[in-house]
């Protein structure tokens, strides 16, 4: 029968349909893997609570590990997830893509995080939008080399 | 008590879905793109939650109904949303402050929802309280950004605020439904929000250099099921294909 370690390798190739260079794990949102009678049970907990991408996450842990065992995937609210659960190689696979990976701060009224530029790394750069093209994003733009890029909100 | 837990979440599922909807009709008709996606980006969040709510109301039903059959089989007397989000989004900024009256309500009802005695409302809230917190900055900083604009857009912001404040009144409000609820500490107790409430709307006007509607004129219903007219035509857009083609699915 398959461990749970390797549940949690086999995870990691189960990407994010929006930003399909972070996996499953990276993101954080896989919370528990049991083996409970030779069937594989993963707890998932969802991003933004309408986040579109889930129901396909869901199907394709299944499909991911139903040539092993059973799977049972299911969903937990509570802790909510955090920006925090994030891997350090997730934040850095973000930003090799032209995401800039989440970071502290600027979070009230007319302010904005710190925010370096995923191509130049320049500090200064200016939020567009307070939303962008997903529910986890925001979208910005450089002052320096002046390309606009998405911005993956810290969310806690 | 659990048929009044039942209608409570059922009129917080409603309440989210209808103000969703509503949000969604700016979808591709917004004046500027990056605000287009924010109402469609809040949307796609109270949909969410409303959908969590709906799931849980389905359980505690136990008919064997789904989150579906919920939003969308359901008449216009059994929705409990609150009146104030039913109402039409006019212009730009009617919907904005529609959205910072209910925001600003939204916020002090899921903090105090993270104290409830029920836990899967708890969780409920503890996941939406992050999202409706971000709702709530960018509806206050476009109230102030709007309000002390031009003079065109202080009008329009000021004439939203006189006409929306009618509907404002409910929110503070229980339904006979909450009143065992409240004493069970699973629902909170909407009659104290109003100070707070009170006080916040009227920071962000004193900066927005708008005037807080002073009328006691007050409106109230939607959460035992007696709505304005409007809510009859949303529910037959949003409902016109389940009614049309029951059990259709993507």
């Amino acid at each position: 029968m398959v461990t749970a370690f390797e549940v949690w390798k086999l995870l990691e190739e189960v990407t994010d349909p929006e930003v399909p260079v972070l996996s499953v794990v990276d993101l954080g949102i896989v919370r528990d893997v049991k083996i409970e009678n030779q069937e594989i049970v993963v707890t998932i907990t969802p991003t933004y609570s309408g986040c579109p991408a889930m129901n396909t996450i869901e199907d394709d842990i299944k499909n991911c590990l139903k040539i092993i065992a059973p799977v049972k995937v299911q969903t937990l609210l509570s802790p909510a997830w955090t920006t925090d659960w994030m891997s350090e190689a997730g934040k850095q696979k973000l930003k090799a893509y032209g995401i800039a990976p989440p970071v502290e701060g600027g979070t009230g009224m007319f302010e904005q995080p710190q925010v370096s530029c995923p191509r130049c790394e320049s500090q200064n750069t200016k939020m567009l939008a307070q939303f962008g093209s997903t529910a986890c994003k925001a979208l910005y733009q450089c002052q320096d080399c002046f390309e606009p890029f998405d911005y993956f909100k810290c969310h806690r | 008590m659990k048929t009044d837990l039942l209608n409570f979440t059922l009129h917080l599922a409603d309440t989210h879905l209808i103000l969703g909807q509503r949000l969604g009709e700016w979808c591709g008709h917004n004046f500027v793109l990056e605000q287009d996606i924010a109402m469609s980006n809040i949307a796609l969040d109270l949909f969410g939650q409303s959908r969590s709510l709906y799931q849980y109301a389905a359980e505690l039903q136990g008919e064997g109904k789904t989150e579906d059959d919920l939003a969308f089989l359901r008449g216009e007397r059994q929705y409990k949303n609150l009146l104030l989000v039913e109402q039409k989004n006019g212009d730009f900024a009617h919907t904005l402050t529609r959205q910072f009256f209910y925001d600003v309500f939204h916020l002090l009802q899921c903090e105090e929802l993270l104290k409830s005695s029920d836990e899967r409302l708890r969780a409920i809230a503890e996941k939406s309280v992050k999202e409706v917190r971000y709702h709530l900055t960018w509806s206050s900083e476009w109230v102030i950004r709007l309000g002390d604009g031009t003079s065109e857009s202080h009008a329009r912001m000021q004439k939203a605020a006189d006409s929306l404040w009618m509907w404002t009144g409910e929110m503070c409000t229980n339904a006979p439904y909450e009143e065992a609820l409240i004493k069970a500490s699973i629902a909170p107790d909407n009659t104290k929000f109003k100070a707070q409430w009170t006080a916040k709307v009227q920071e962000i006007f004193n900066e927005a250099t708008l005037k807080v509607p002073m009328t006691d004129n007050q409106q109230s219903g939607g959460k035992s099921g007696v709505h304005s007219e409007n809510l009859g035509f949303i529910l037959a857009e949003m409902q016109i294909l389940q009614r049309t083609y029951p059990g259709l699915s993507w």
